[in-house]
């Protein structure tokens, strides 16, 4: 379990990050925390030749506000995002996420864009941003370009990222009034990858849902968002009976991959547990 | 027999400071001159034929020293095989340090690469070609037995490789005629014991002495002695094995490993020290599985809910090998002994069998046979005490042996000189308000909250006697040395055949030595690990380091001990018998009176011989040994009791309490038997809940990564209390009996009596391990 031998470039501006990867190409990788790539060089899976640590670029740690909404740079680690006055104020969602995110030692290193640019389908980060209607910005040497989250992954671990392009930041709506959230997911370890999960994030006005999306991670081959679910929640306050309706809707809306250790259908059984459980919460919260 | 402090005193472990200031010595930390490191090619397929090995690429790159196949050792290791003389019927095949023709597990080794780095070995690997001929594989024991399944060893002609039977009074007729029955399939899922530290080595040979130095993360340092100077052809005297610090073993580390062996074969071959520290994806691969056992079993009743009979098949298989140098019998061979013991019952029949099959080899771990046999026993007795209506503590003080049957040979054939069932029970029933819980229980199940409480009694067969190995023709010490040396100063070395994996018997020890010569625990050091310093021992293992480790200190302390008073009462011209030592000092053993100090003696005895007449005993480096005699093991008992809540919408099973009772003869250091329960427990709970290896239908391993193969993580680990009670065994002077397996005994079946007793309203009984929420969520139908 050692690398190969792998060439190791550090440029300390995104123009120097863009150079490597124009002249690398599909044989560089970008390293941020180094979480899940480094596990992948040392066991020799899809070991990459180059890496290039993007952790000496300026910008990219910071999380700045803007009018509407807060830009959390690619390099922001999951404890500094917990951590954060304005995610605590603007995106609480994100602030919640945080403690399900793996091991302490894990999130003290781990990046958001990391996380966002790997798109584990079990992943935390990826599901909330969804959940916020989050958009990626993507750079490379021919400009920037910006992509809603649910256009983002297109496969088990396929992004709309393009070989010369880098993550360089989220940029992620601020919470506005009467505006709610929950996240919560099922695993037999704390700190495990999901065995399911789901980040709500919604709107209720005077009593009735005016806008939610549901966001499950760990049932798919990318974080899903339950719009069927979602359509029959809108409009109509969030009382038991059309609980269970969403809930009914989003078992028949699970088609989770088949795996040696959890069948299909125990995940799609606790992704309804999960929308059940957390619109509960949502419920009687807004009670 | 009393002792005086510090046996049975709660002091921390001598090593805790140091390995936590990191000043721990494993094997990754050795480095010596010129030395090579080494990665293997393991056998993707479960079972193929091996056509061609194409090196040439790989002994070309950089770094490569050598690339070495079955063919370049033979001549320097011998090949063996895993037999026991007390089943000479058992199939043995011979087993190699590398595969030669045929791969026969997946992850066999097959290429060695000796390189300047470990990196450098593996990249080299990668380029080695081996062609492969795969061949049908047999991957379940039930398939391999049947006679139309694919033969694994072509010597033989079928894959059973093992059975045993005990049989008492008339079973069959007593099924016959009872009034109530109770019968269950049990699965117990494969698995392993994951230590922090893998298995690892580093080889060291010199040609010009024909000298073989191995430091190594092994529990055995004489045994392994033994094995390298006989398969590698080098005098023992010149074999040395030292382990240092062992990250934790669990009965994986006791046993030889064809790619450890390789590795001192190729550092013989080469003359150059080499390592090999196997990583955690060859750890899963290769180290020694445990359990994958099927058991039928059947419990009779009478009318008023009294045993009357057991029945008992197990189907099990040793892997593609009997392992080397115990043999793979003891797993299946202890359920047969253990089942039923806590009981009393007049009619018995428990039976074997043992298939060789295409997976890694599976032998001891932690608590071998004995998990499967209580959780198969104590469900029993659940079910029946469900059937007749009868409450699980009301039903276990009918049933359990009273202190006063013993002493009295078990239905298995076990002798039980005196366990405490009622005892423990009781000692259990003072901790936990079982009539409170029931009241709870209803209370919450009407809120739709299940919680279940579970209680499993157990016999740990302690402390192998020699008679076992001895007999079977392994070189196994089940034999115990101490030495122990005063220093000029009044300090005290000891050296011991017991070997320290972090249990802390290294303390134990220190404490009977000061505790029985006299002096401060800070005045001993205690050594061990090392073949060539240490006197002969069998290392820490089947829970025997404090019987039979500490009854050999216990034996040099007093020998010491006499002898500083024969030289004292020579000094002070009194009767070594009027003296004493207490507290590192000479004193008057009426009055308490200080006469002189433990150093003054010493530098006598060291420095001025010619003041102590001749015939005076005054040795100041002492050994002792201890053999136990007519017994062949020091059975131990106790109480585990569980309470947990599943979540039958998830599927999921939290702990709310978990108490172990236990009683293993006379404590040395309560604190550290109770800390050895609780990883015992937590390890239980591993084998309960969590660890599995799942496997294809064609043998191949799906989930060999610390991400898929889960093991118990501290967040969702009980509080474990712990409660001692002390019945000495009468066959040694200290009265210690084993404690190391006692917490993973009985938590299989603690647990699956708690969890269905949570699921009672359901009318579901789970018998498989573990009890994964899958399982849960499939029994109650909801997927």
């Amino acid at each position: 379990m050692k690398a190969p031998d792998f060439a190791y470039m550090r440029p300390d501006s995104l123009d120097g990050v863009f150079a490597a990867l124009a002249q690398y190409g599909d044989d560089a990788r970008i390293l941020a925390g180094g979480q899940t790539l480094m596990a992948l060089q040392n066991m020799r899976l899809a070991a990459a030749d180059v890496l290039v640590d993007i952790n000496r670029v300026p910008d990219l740690p910071d999380i700045v506000e803007e009018p509407g909404h807060l830009l959390i740079g690619a390099l922001v680690r999951y404890a500094a995002l917990a951590e954060s006055p304005l995610v605590q104020q603007h995106v609480p969602l994100l602030a919640d996420a945080v403690p399900f995110v793996a091991h302490a030692a894990i999130r003290n290193r781990g990046t958001v864009g990391g996380s966002l640019a790997l798109g584990d389908p079990a992943a935390e980060i990826p599901a909330c941003m969804l959940a916020l209607g989050a958009e990626v910005i993507l750079s490379s040497a021919a400009g920037t370009r910006t992509i809603p989250m649910r256009e983002f992954y297109l496969g088990l671990y396929e992004t709309a990222l393009r070989p010369d392009e880098v993550l360089t930041a989220v940029r992620v709506p601020k919470r506005r009034p009467g505006q709610f959230h929950a996240i919560d997911e099922i695993v037999r370890r704390r700190g495990d990858f999901a065995l399911a999960g789901l980040a709500v994030s919604g709107v209720a006005e005077k009593g009735a849902v005016e806008a939610i999306s549901l966001a499950l991670f760990g049932v798919a081959d990318r974080p899903v968002l339950a719009t069927d679910a979602a359509d029959l929640l809108i409009g109509k306050a969030l009382d038991p009976a059309q609980i269970e309706t969403a809930k009914d809707a989003v078992i028949a809306s699970l088609d989770p991959p088949d795996d040696p250790i959890t069948p299909p259908a125990y995940r799609r059984h606790i992704g309804g547990v999960l929308v059940q459980r957390l619109l509960g919460q949502i419920r009687e919260k807004l009670a | 027999m009393t002792f005086q402090a510090p046996i049975g005193s709660s002091l921390p472990r001598d090593r805790a400071k140091r390995l936590l200031a990191g000043r721990g010595r494993y094997i990754d930390d050795i480095a010596l001159p010129r030395m090579l490191h080494l990665a293997f090619v393991r056998s993707p397929y479960p079972y193929a034929r091996i056509v061609a090995i194409n090196i040439a690429q790989a002994a070309a790159m950089p770094g490569v020293i050598r690339v070495v196949t079955a063919a370049d050792l033979e001549g320097v290791v011998e090949p063996w095989r895993g037999t026991h003389n007390l089943f000479p019927d058992m199939k043995v095949p011979v087993q190699t340090a590398l595969a030669t023709d045929t791969a026969r597990w997946q992850g066999e080794a097959v290429v060695a690469v000796a390189a300047r780095s470990r990196a450098e070995a593996e990249d080299a690997a990668e380029h080695i070609v081996v062609e492969w001929a795969e061949l049908p594989a047999v991957s379940d024991a039930a398939v391999a037995l049947d006679p139309a399944a694919p033969v694994i060893h072509q010597d033989y002609d079928g894959n059973q490789a093992f059975t045993a039977a005990v049989s008492q009074g008339d079973p069959a007729a007593a099924f016959a005629d009872a009034p109530h029955v109770v019968e269950r399939e049990f699965r117990f899922n494969r698995h392993t014991g994951v230590s922090l530290e893998t298995r690892g080595l580093v080889a060291d040979y010199d040609p010009t002495s024909d000298r073989l130095t191995v430091h190594q993360s092994h529990q055995t340092p004489h045994q392994q002695q033994d094995l390298y100077a006989r398969l590698l052809s080098i005098p023992e005297q010149n074999v040395r094995v030292i382990c240092d610090d062992v990250g934790g073993a669990f009965g994986l580390k006791h046993h030889l490993y064809p790619d450890e062996l390789a590795a001192c074969a190729i550092a013989k071959l080469l003359g150059r020290p080499l390592k090999y520290v196997a990583d955690r994806l060859e750890s899963f691969l290769s180290d020694i599985h445990c359990r994958d056992h099927t058991v039928t079993a059947r419990m009779a009743f009478d009318a008023e809910g009294r045993i009357i009979a057991m029945e008992l098949d197990d189907l099990f298989h040793a892997g593609a090998y009997s392992q080397y140098p115990r043999s793979s019998v003891a797993e299946g061979n202890q359920i047969i002994r253990v089942s039923g013991i806590p009981y009393r019952h007049d009619h018995y029949r428990a039976e074997t069998r043992m298939a060789y099959l295409n997976k890694p080899v599976l032998g001891h771990i932690r608590s071998v046979g004995h998990p499967i046999a209580c959780a198969v026993t104590e469900q029993l007795v659940d079910l029946g005490a469900r059937a007749l209506g009868i409450d699980p503590v009301t039903m276990r003080q009918w049933n359990y042996l009273d202190d006063t049957d013993f002493p009295l040979t078990s239905m298995g054939g076990i002798a039980l000189e005196k366990l405490s069932f009622q005892a423990c029970l009781d000692r259990a029933l003072e901790r936990v308000d079982v009539d409170a819980f029931r009241a709870e229980q209803k209370t919450l199940r009407d809120a739709g909250v299940y919680r279940g409480i579970g209680f499993a009694t157990f016999v740990d067969l302690t402390s192998i006697g020699p008679e076992y190995y001895g007999e079977g023709g392994q070189h196994i010490s089940a034999q115990e040395t101490c030495l122990l040396r005063l220093e000029a100063s009044g300090g005290i070395r000891c050296y011991t055949g017991a070997t320290d994996q972090g249990q802390g018997i290294d303390s134990g020890i220190q404490q009977v030595v000061a505790g029985v010569v006299g002096v401060p625990v800070s005045d001993v050091k205690v050594n061990s690990g090392d073949s060539e310093l240490c006197p002969v021992g069998g290392g820490s293992w089947g829970s025997r380091g404090a019987a039979l480790g500490g009854e050999a200190a216990l034996r040099a302390g007093r020998e010491l001990r006499g002898n500083i008073l024969n030289i004292a009462g020579v000094l002070l011209q009194k009767a070594a018998d009027s003296l004493d030592i207490r507290d590192g000092e000479i004193v008057d053993a009426e009055s308490g009176a200080a006469h002189m100090t433990l150093d003054e003696v010493a530098a006598v005895g060291h420095f001025k011989p010619y003041m102590i007449p001749d015939d005076v005993d005054a040795d100041l480096t002492v050994t002792a040994r201890y053999a136990s005699r007519g017994r062949m093991f020091l059975p131990a008992n106790g109480l585990h009791v569980a309470i947990v809540e599943v979540d039958t919408d998830t599927g999921l099973i939290a702990f709310h309490r978990y108490l172990v009772v236990h009683d293993c003869g006379r404590l040395l250091n309560p604190m550290l038997v109770a800390e050895q329960v609780r990883g015992g427990v937590v390890q239980g709970i591993g084998g309960a809940l969590y660890e599995e290896f799942v496997y294809d239908g064609a043998g191949a391993l799906c989930n060999g990564t610390m991400a898929d193969y889960l093991v118990p993580m501290a967040v969702e680990m009980p509080d474990i209390e712990v409660e001692h009670l002390e019945t000495p065994t009468g066959t040694s002077e200290l009265g210690a009996k084993g404690a190391g397996e006692a917490g993973t005994t009985g938590a299989f079946g603690a647990i699956l009596n708690a969890v269905n007793d949570a699921l009672a309203p359901f009318d579901v009984t789970l018998s498989e391990t573990p009890l994964t929420p899958t399982r849960i969520l499939q029994a109650l139908g909801k997927i």
